[in-house]
């Protein structure tokens, strides 16, 4: 504080501390504080709240698991979409970081320097345009009366159209188009940084194209591979039109869920409740890559 | 180097699997774009039943969509407003904090970027709500102000770390007030990232669509109006949206490389 005043006067300083607390405590902190509390309220009338019903509770948290029977195996609708939600949002990284790896491979150590800045502008383009238009061009190119069945009909692959759009293979389809490029930035970064004398030096010492990338490239891509896991999955995991644009009823998102709680349900708590089960696998994920790829948060935040 | 014909046959493959990928990415695109010319009212390529760019004069009589713009450009503006001066300050303070305040400061000024945007949209409604506030535009700035200030903050932060601080006292020493030496030695050295923070604002504002879907009340801003389209009431005319949005895109994402290439040549020659 002291170099803040030296260097800006009391009346700039003042400033620069209220600025920035503003946007802290009224825009970041205090309403997640608030989206929390309120997931603990029962689902009252407003002129009940604050009345004597309103007492703490964990109802909300308990009911994504009401109905619950491993005995008979019953999933009950809240918790499937929650399971499903994950389960997708895992798949989406994988497959990103499969398609990618190749390719940021490529980027960064094969091709020329001039081809590999052409072909970054190149990336560039589909990275900035919308989310929803990317997701809006595989719904035409996946329609019934579509692109890709007109096309897989002709050179005789299918016999009849194929509804791509009812089951969650468009949505996983869809997903990873929209979202792989944030996978293949952070490891063409990471890569880029390798010393091409350790590879040569590997294939001189006779290791093969496979050891190589096991044991000096992957290594070396870690933190890379860790930011991109992690930027994948808590998009496709926090993903609204997706799936909405792409999926069925049977291929509902966690966050349609929430969604439906708070504008068809009404019942704002639970919303916020289901938000912050969110929040919490994302930050779970998080923790999880930061464990296993041993990297730090600074690195991810970058 | 010797090359041994399994790493030839490799590199072919490579270079194969990347043309490949680069044809995934662009033939979605390319087919939405094209289906805009299609006189088919459900928006597709096959089969090609006419050429025709009617599909522009449905977009431009749609007066849902000219409103839906409307919003989100007034929604762009009033987030770069005020997104900008809380960046620059929060980026100021964290520069002339101390090593372990930074820290913590910085963890909370980036958690914003590492939050899903519904989430930072469902806290932001559910705060003001509170409050009294309901959801509409105002909220829609406020909940994209949260993270988008974040964006500036980094920018900034990182021309702040090429600031020559014995510039600013040099200028207090030889009498400056501190107002001066911040308006006539600071901010013509960050001008340069404040413009890119502002127009980086301005695009991510306009683009958004998870903050916005909680926060927007019964308003309407661009993203929502294609996605609603999209689900109800979808014709060609959503593709010739569509198609003016990846031209503007394209274009400001060249002129943008194109900029940063120059700015990185300079800092090049400078060092030099």
């Amino acid at each position: 504080m002291d170099t803040l005043l030296r260097r800006y006067g009391p009346v700039l300083t003042a400033a620069i501390v209220t600025a920035t607390a503003v946007w802290l405590l009224a825009l970041v902190v205090l309403p997640y504080l608030a989206m929390i509390e309120f997931s603990f309220h029962p689902n009252l009338p407003v002129p009940q709240m604050g009345g004597p019903n309103d007492r703490y509770t964990l109802d909300n948290y308990a009911s994504l698991f009401r109905g619950l029977d491993l005995a008979t195996g019953t999933v009950p609708d809240d918790l499937r979409v929650f399971l499903r939600t994950i389960w997708g949002a895992s798949l989406v990284t994988a497959i990103s970081l499969c398609v990618c790896y190749p390719v940021a491979w490529y980027l960064a150590r094969v091709a020329a320097p001039e081809r590999t800045a052409f072909l970054l502008l190149l990336l560039v383009i589909p990275f900035w345009i919308n989310e929803i238009l990317r997701t809006f061009s595989w719904y035409i190119l996946l329609a019934y009366n579509g692109p890709l069945n007109a096309v897989l009909q002709a050179i005789g692959l299918i016999d009849a159209p194929v509804r791509w759009l009812s089951g969650s293979a468009g949505v996983l389809v869809g997903m990873t188009y929209a979202f792989l490029l944030f996978m293949l930035f952070p490891l063409y970064n990471a890569l880029e940084t390798l010393d091409r004398n350790q590879v040569e030096a590997a294939r001189d010492l006779g290791a093969g194209t496979l050891r190589i990338h096991a044991r000096i490239v992957i290594p070396h891509a870690r933190p890379g591979i860790a930011v991109g896991c992690v930027m994948v999955f808590v998009l496709s995991a926090s993903s609204y039109v997706v799936p909405a644009l792409l999926g069925s009823p049977g291929t509902r998102w966690f966050t349609e869920t929430i969604y439906q709680w708070f504008f068809e349900g009404q019942d704002w708590p639970r919303g916020s409740a289901y938000a912050f089960v969110l929040l919490a696998l994302c930050i779970g994920f998080i923790m999880l890559v930061m464990r296993v790829f041993r990297v730090g948060l600074d690195e991810i935040a970058k | 180097m010797n090359r041994t014909a399994g790493q030839n046959a490799g590199s072919w493959l490579l270079t194969a699997y990347l043309v490949l990928f680069f044809v995934y990415l662009f033939v979605p695109l390319v087919i939405m774009a094209a289906a805009t010319f299609n006189t088919s009212r459900f928006p597709t390529v096959t089969p090609w039943l006419g050429t025709t760019t009617r599909w522009f004069g449905v977009l431009a009589a749609d007066t849902q969509m000219w409103l839906a713009l409307r919003n989100s450009v007034v929604i762009g503006v009033a987030v770069v407003a005020v997104s900008v001066p809380l960046g620059v300050a929060a980026a100021m303070l964290l520069d002339s904090l101390h090593r372990r305040a930074r820290g913590l400061l910085y963890a909370v000024m980036v958690s914003p970027l590492l939050t899903p945007g519904v989430i930072i949209g469902i806290a932001t409604l559910v705060f003001w709500q509170r409050l009294g506030v309901q959801g509409g535009l105002h909220l829609v700035v406020i909940g994209q102000t949260s993270f988008i200030a974040a964006y500036v903050m980094l920018m900034v932060s990182a021309r702040l770390q090429r600031f020559d601080r014995t510039l600013e006292e040099a200028a207090l020493d030889l009498g400056a007030s501190h107002g001066q030496a911040f308006r006539r030695i600071l901010l013509p050295h960050l001008w340069p990232a404040i413009v890119a923070a502002g127009v980086l604002a301005f695009f991510q504002s306009f683009e958004n669509y998870n903050t916005t879907l909680f926060t927007r009340g019964t308003d309407s801003t661009l993203t929502i109006f294609i996605a609603s389209k999209v689900r109800t009431g979808l014709t060609p005319a959503v593709n010739a949206l569509g198609l003016v949005l990846i031209a503007l895109t394209v274009l400001g994402a060249v002129a943008y490389e194109v900029l940063r290439r120059r700015e990185a040549a300079r800092n090049q020659g400078a060092v030099r």
